[in-house]
């Protein structure tokens, strides 16, 4: 292995290390991919839902093979106060179609697989192998990688670096800074597993269906963050992630303390009877939008996934965004090596021109404010108005012999009291400006 | 559902770990008075490593580490911990993730 060269060595087997190694095989190039775990996938953890065009778009035929647990047909956006929630809930049968759009999906499955197709393509996989540094030339150009088990190193033309949020080869080596506690989200999550029959009648599915719940308020005890619940075949995946910044500051939240919050709301517990718990994971999700996105090339590297800052916190999507990069990574990395040029970092800029041509960059960039508004006035949002709104349908809904018109007043007046007229039209302003 | 779920190592049980032997990945440099962020990390670590001992000191069992690197990200201005992945193979392996 220490004398052989690469054209590429891929760092991480996650959804972005898979989708640029496969990539790269696939057009020819001699890859290496090294992965920390035993198996791709023992050290990832995700909600997890799958969006089927990127994958479709690496290995169009997926359904066929791949460990998929649910397609989704529903799903609802709760905004809860302590003993309810208001939502919206959308369903439809058109999600039952042929070629479904969202999956729910096991990770430590799924990765399992996408790296056995990479392997399928020729790609040669070390497991168990950490990767403690880069080898840089005397011009700086990234040469290789220095792994826990080689003293030589191992050589190729380019490093991608598909290493995770918690990246520290490139922030190690100096490519990029460190992550500040306002940019991640920490997220705990458990898997409770029952009957497939009884999740099916709990969630009124049928066959293969699935629901995804989304839900924010007053269980993140006012911290910015929200909580899910997504079906599997025979588990529910429940989980609740808030930013690092909001656990340190905050005087006495625990993640499972919150999560336990969650699990107990009179709205979730029924849904969860019963159920066996068999794993409790932990994450950081990169949150800091397009504002948080470092250096992606350089000379010899070129940066994919989560270690990219690539998820789009709004619309809950990175995996997506992963196989996106490390698709458009490898295709560019085979484009150059296939035209005899070197990997320097003017040649791997075509990758940056990619994404911002690509959904990727679009979004990253329609929500770059987000963030800060969040940092701003995200008590207001996670507790304040899950509570308002909680209470003004309760106002609308009950019949108490008290006038419509009067009802109406009533919700008008809570609010103002709660924020006043200029906070209202502060926040309202803010909101708008940031989804823009 | 049961009230001994509220207990951190109760969840941990659950996950399978590899543990390196004598070579923990994650140490705490010696101090008199803990920084702030270290007192946090007693409360914030979902895997519940760091407790504080008799004399006030926070110390760490990596053992039960999910590798999520939060405790790196609160402490890495105070300089107060040494972080590190386990060795290839080691540490967590998540049978769903």
């Amino acid at each position: 292995m220490t004398h052989e060269h690469f054209d590429a060595i891929v760092v991480g087997a996650g959804p972005s290390g898979n989708a640029a190694a496969y990539t790269m095989a696939q057009r020819g190039l001699k890859v290496l991919q090294i992965e920390r775990g035993e198996y791709s996938g023992s050290k990832n953890v995700q909600g997890a839902i799958l969006y089927s065009d990127a994958l479709e778009k690496i290995i169009p035929d997926f359904r066929e093979e791949a460990p998929l647990e649910r397609h989704v047909i529903e799903q609802r956006i709760w905004m809860m106060d302590d003993t309810g929630h208001t939502g919206m809930h959308h369903r439809s049968d058109d999600y039952n179609e042929d070629k479904p759009n969202r999956y729910t999906i096991i990770r430590a499955q799924f990765d399992k697989w996408f790296n056995r197709c990479v392997r399928e393509m020729g790609v040669t996989v070390l497991f168990e192998t950490t990767v403690t540094s880069l080898i840089t030339d005397e011009n700086k150009r990234v040469i290789g990688v220095q792994t826990d088990r080689d003293g030589n190193g191992i050589f190729a033309d380019v490093v991608v670096l598909a290493e995770g949020v918690n990246g520290l080869v490139g922030q190690r080596s100096g490519l990029r800074k460190e992550l500040r506690p306002e940019d991640v989200a920490l997220a705990v999550k458990e898997m409770h597993f029952l009957p497939q029959d009884v999740i099916d009648a709990r969630f009124n599915l049928k066959g293969e269906e699935g629901v995804v719940i989304e839900a924010m308020g007053t269980i993140t005890d006012g911290m910015v963050g929200t909580a899910f619940l997504y079906t599997n075949r025979e588990s529910i995946s429940v989980g609740v992630g808030c930013l690092v910044s909001e656990f340190a500051k905050s005087g006495e939240a625990t993640p499972h303390g919150i999560l336990d919050r969650f699990k107990s709301h009179p709205s979730i517990k029924a849904l969860l009877e019963g159920s066996e718990i068999k794993e409790y994971a932990a994450h950081l999700i990169p949150e800091g939008g397009f504002r948080a996105v470092p250096e992606l090339v350089g000379d010899g590297w070129i940066v994919v996934g989560d270690a990219g800052h690539f998820v789009n916190a709004v619309h809950r999507e990175g995996s997506n965004l992963a196989m996106t990069t490390g698709r458009l990574a490898g295709e560019v990395v085979a484009n150059i090596l296939g035209s005899c040029m070197t990997c320097t970092r003017e040649n791997l800029q075509t990758y940056v021109k990619l994404l911002e041509d690509s959904f990727v960059m679009k979004d990253m960039k329609k929500y770059k404010n987000v963030p800060r508004m969040l940092e701003q006035g995200g008590r207001h949002i996670m507790d304040l108005y899950p509570r308002l709104l909680n209470r003004s349908a309760q106002t609308w809904f009950r019949v108490d012999g008290k006038d419509k018109k009067s009802k109406e007043s009533d919700i008008l007046r809570s609010a103002r009291q709660a924020r006043g007229v200029t906070g209202l039209l502060g926040d309202a302003f803010k909101l708008a400006r940031a989804w823009r | 559902m049961a009230m001994s779920d509220d207990r951190v190592e109760n969840r941990l049980f659950q996950n399978r770990y590899v543990v390196d032997v004598g070579r923990p990945h994650i140490e705490v440099r010696p101090h008199e008075v803990p920084s702030r962020e270290l007192v946090a990390m007693t409360r914030v670590c979902p895997a519940g490593c760091y407790s504080q001992n008799e004399q006030g000191q926070v110390e760490i069992t990596a053992d039960g580490c999910m590798e999520c690197g939060t405790c790196r990200v609160v402490c890495s201005k105070s300089g107060d911990i040494e972080w590190n992945y386990p060795r290839g193979g080691y540490g967590v392996l998540f049978k769903f993730g």
